[in-house]
């Protein structure tokens, strides 16, 4: 079997994998980090997203072996101890996840759009919500969430 | 107080976890020594099965079994319903294997288990599994099913009929409609939907062979109804050995209320091979094996008086039930639908017949609504077309029709008797949002531009809050549905409260939590919230048709209730007084009329360090349960206007404002409850322009099977909504409150399909069915049949 080796939330990390293994399954079965979530086998829904070298991407769609080497942060990663990133703070407070299980895809999609975009208008956010399906929220407080949540990282911590 | 009780906007306190990735779903748990399992499925909608050799399945790499429908010789899954013919015989009730005994009978029926040492494994091996079919002709179309020489998907089902139900005097409805200045006719198609939580189902079956205990870990809306079920009719369990939890469930929308195959079969087969199992669905799985949901075909006719007064109504519904009754199906489309046909109206005279059907397809049961989106749609699509038809603004024939303020409680012809609403309020709200006085200026703008804009009303009522024990048995429940709550307060004032409702999503953690904080004048930090395990719950019935407020929140009245009851004496005898004499306010007990006072917290140390205390007369500690059987169903009501653009070369329709205004009585969470609508709406939308779940008529394949095909909404499908609420409190639950989890997903559909059809009028069509996608609706702008 190969073998990989990447950084994983500021973690070099090394797993013995089958050809076939996805990123997405690296991250949850071997290195036991179940916040990436898999909600479809199509690359549709988004709740496997996770961010290799700094740009968001559905781990679900890329090979483990891919990723060889490469910078992955998911959602474990993302808070600092107790502190949420701004992102996650304006999920809690514009209530924008209730069942929690798109919320890490939609968030580590959301922190990848402020980080291109600063100030990013409602059509701009919808529009680039289109690989990241909620089935919970009707996306209204999401997309206020993630409005709110790039002014916080523009404006710094 | 602490600014945590009842009515404020708390954040919830579930989200830390959630959003840093330490959610605990069924997928994300593993078992020392687990293996996996693989469910091998009918490729076929019909067939007899023949030899199934699994040998060389057996015999590949890392597999420890492979078991088939020959092997699991256990119960069959029960239907917790019993629905009666018109002439009073009960519904066909035809056996639910496991796994498929002598034949399929839909694309997905299960046919083999495969247990190994990993996924892919299993996956692998089921592929060596070689299983004779003979294909079947297959009964796919509901109406061709009910023909004479369909093919019976059922041997000892006749037509495939289960049941051919009614409520009213057909008679007496016939005879109004006759009679009628004006009768308007509609012909309405509820298109089949697929819930697609975005969890797909779970299960991780282990037992110890030590205890003989069996632990199931499952995404279910209820636990507890998951293991009698289990237990009592599949697998002869009692139930002190079989220990069901559901952790953090992602999503149900009632696709996980049902006692599905797979958790019996894991649970069965982790004895066998003595080793955990775990098997996780792929979402192709959850397609054609998740309980799908509405799939109605109905003909409608209200009669009205030269003023538009509604006079009678009478419908005629065919429901597809798929291939086997799933846990509730037979109540959906009656009791669930048919009692609910008087909507927000005074008409005098109902009468509804209802034929349901299996058909070759996945079973059908509850989705979101679960039978008052389909009973809701009829009422509001008829009403907006008589409205049409008479040229009386549509608005204005619903004021005429509405229930009045003063007429609570108001008896039903179709059983239910509301206990409060205000119909008129929630529409002016509505109107008045949606900027209704100011649509005609905005279509001749849009006409402009050559699109054409539509304006929808739907004014929809439910029953909310399943429901009182009595009569859901007297309708053919085999259940009870009250609530059970239990508030064990600790020896430092701090709360775990137990219930037998289950969060998936509706944030129960928090709302549960300020009812406590409410009532006892506990912080909410001090509260916990425990659901989901039948270990540490008494009982409950889960859920599922808004109940955990309106049921679980009542029991978790009673309980608090008898806290403070059992604190107040303590603190009589702490403070040497009259029991009489001691009030509770503001988490203190205190002695009327002096300024003597004991905190809560001090009465709870004092209970469980007794040294103090009135031990003649009262038990130590502060730990009380409470069950909760609702009286009555609860009625929350409201108005949902949608507004439309559709682009006459293209057929695409943009939503372009949706509106709620909703009464769901007191309100605990007020931005738990906005976000319960949204998520409504959502789907409502989705139903009325994207969703649709196609089976090929011939074959039964499942034609829109992943999400690649079947269309689930985006963010760019939706306009921000405007949401506002006008409350008349529920009489007869403690809190006043209704339940807000469904009403979006009620009234979005007809609000959005009134809408489109009203900006379709201005070329000539009045009729489309749903979802109105841009293709259909560009073929019926250009006059062009669907190939």
């Amino acid at each position: 079997m190969p073998s990989v080796t990447l950084t994983v939330n500021g973690k070099k990390a090394t797993a013995e994998v089958e050809n076939r293994t996805l990123l997405v399954q690296l991250l949850r079965e071997n290195l036991g980090l179940t916040g990436t979530h898999v909600g479809c086998d199509t690359s549709q829904c988004g709740a496997c997203v996770v961010h290799v070298n700094g740009v968001s991407v559905k781990s679900c769609t890329l090979l483990a072996v891919q990723a060889e080497g490469a910078d992955v942060l998911t959602i474990e990663g993302l808070a600092k101890g107790n502190d949420l990133h701004p992102m996650q703070a304006a999920f809690r407070e514009n209530h924008g996840l209730q069942c929690g299980f798109c919320t890490p895809g939609m968030v580590m999609s959301a922190v990848d759009l402020a980080n291109k975009n600063k100030n990013p208008s409602e059509h701009e956010i919808r529009e680039w919500l289109e690989g990241n399906i909620c089935r919970c929220t009707g996306y209204h407080n999401i997309v206020k969430a993630i409005k709110a949540g790039a002014e916080a990282m523009a404006g710094g911590r | 107080m602490p600014d945590s009780g009842i009515g404020a906007a708390v954040r919830r306190k579930e989200d830390f976890r959630f959003l840093t990735g330490k959610g605990n779903y069924v997928d994300d748990i593993d078992r020392p020594n687990q293996s996996y399992a693989y469910i091998l499925r009918s490729p076929h909608a019909h067939a007899a099965l023949g030899k199934i050799d699994t040998g060389k399945a057996k015999a590949a790499p890392g597999v420890l079994a492979v078991f088939t429908g020959e092997d699991i010789k256990v119960g069959s899954l029960p239907c917790g319903w019993v629905v009666k013919f018109k002439d009073g015989s009960p519904q066909h009730e035809p056996p639910h294997p496991v796994l498929a005994q002598g034949k399929v009978r839909h694309v997905g029926d299960p046919v083999a288990v495969v247990i190994a040492d990993s996924k892919a494994q299993a996956k692998d091996a089921a592929e060596l599994i070689e299983v004779e079919y003979k294909p079947l002709p297959a009964a796919i179309d509901m109406n061709a099913a009910t023909k004479q020489g369909a093919a019976l998907v059922h041997d000892a089902v006749p037509n495939n009929v289960c049941y051919d139900w009614a409520i009213g005097d057909q008679a007496q409805i016939d005879a109004i409609i006759a009679k009628a200045a004006h009768v308007t006719k509609i012909d309405i198609v509820n298109n089949r939907l697929i819930a697609n939580a975005m969890e797909p189902r779970a299960a991780i079956a282990e037992y110890d062979r030590g205890t003989g205990e069996h632990t199931l870990w499952t995404t279910s809306q209820n636990p507890h109804a998951i293991r009698l079920l289990m237990g009592a009719f599949v697998l002869q369990m009692p139930e002190h050995k079989l220990r069901v939890i559901s952790p953090d469930v992602g999503g149900g929308f009632g696709s996980k209320i049902f006692l599905y195959a797979e958790e019996c079969i894991l649970v069965w087969a982790s004895s066998q091979v003595n080793r955990p199992i775990k098997w996780t669905a792929e979402r192709g799985e959850s397609f054609m094996s998740d309980a799908q949901g509405r799939d109605h075909v109905t003909h409608a006719e209200l009669a009205l008086d030269k003023d538009g007064k509604f006079l009678a109504f009478k419908v005629s519904t065919l429901a597809n039930l798929g291939a086997y009754l799933s846990t509730f199906a037979p109540a959906v489309p009656t009791y669930l639908y048919a009692t609910l046909l008087a909507g927000t109206y005074t008409t005098p005279a109902i009468y509804a017949e209802v034929k349901a059907v299996f058909t070759n397809t996945v079973p059908v049961d509850a989705y979101r609504g679960a039978g008052r989106p389909e009973a809701c749609y009829v009422i509001e699509r008829i009403v907006s077309k008589a409205a049409q038809e008479l040229k009386i603004d549509p608005a204005e024939l619903r004021r005429r029709n509405f229930i009045a303020k003063d007429a609570y409680p108001y008896q039903t012809p179709v059983a239910l008797a509301y206990d409060s609403g205000d119909y008129f309020t929630t529409l002016d709200m509505a109107l008045k949002s949606a900027d209704y006085a100011g649509f005609a200026k905005r279509r001749e703008e849009a006409a402009k531009r050559g699109k054409l804009r539509g304006i929808g009303i739907c004014s929809y009522i439910e029953a909310c809050g399943v429901a009182p024990s009595a009569v859901a048995g007297a309708l053919g429940a085999r259940a009870g549905l009250y609530e059970m709550a239990e508030v064990r307060v600790h020896p430092t004032g701090s709360i775990t409260m137990f219930t037998g409702t289950h969060s998936h999503g509706q944030g129960h953690e928090t709302t549960f939590a300020q009812v406590i904080s409410d009532r006892l004048g506990v912080p909410i930090e001090q509260i916990d919230v425990v659901h989901g395990d039948t270990a540490k719950s008494a009982f409950g019935m889960g859920t599922y048709g808004s109940r955990s407020l309106p049921v679980g929140g009542s029991a978790l009245v009673k309980a608090l209730d008898k806290i403070v009851d059992k604190g107040k004496k303590i603190a009589a005898h702490l403070m040497e007084a009259s029991e009489a004499d001691i009030e509770f306010k503001n988490g203190a007990f205190t002695v009327a009329g002096t300024d003597k006072s004991t905190p809560f917290g001090a009465v709870a140390f004092t209970a469980y360090v007794p040294h103090n205390f009135p031990h003649e007369t009262l038990e130590p500690g502060l730990d009380e349960t409470a069950y909760y059987d609702p009286k009555n169903f609860t009625f929350p009501s409201g108005t949902h206007i949608a507004e439309v653009e559709i682009d006459r070369d293209t057929g695409d329709v943009a939503l372009v404002n949706l509106t709620a205004a909703d009464d769901f009585g007191t309100i605990v969470n007020p931005m738990i409850v906005e976000g319960q609508v949204h998520g409504g709406l959502a789907q409502g939308v989705g139903q009325a322009l994207l969703e649709n779940a196609v089976y090929d008529a011939r074959s039964g394949q499942l034609v829109t099977g992943s999400l690649m095909d079947y269309c689930m909404p985006r963010a760019d499908n939706f306009p921000s909504f405007s949401v506002g609420t006008h409350a008349t409190k529920c009489m007869h639950n403690p809190l006043g409150v209704k339940g807000c989890g469904e009403a979006g997903a009620i009234g979005a559909p007809a609000a959005v399909m009134n809408a489109v059809i009203d900006a379709l009028g201005a070329v000539g069509i009045h009729d489309l069915t749903m979802p109105a996608t841009s293709e259909k609706v560009w073929r019926a702008i250009n006059g062009r049949q669907a190939a």
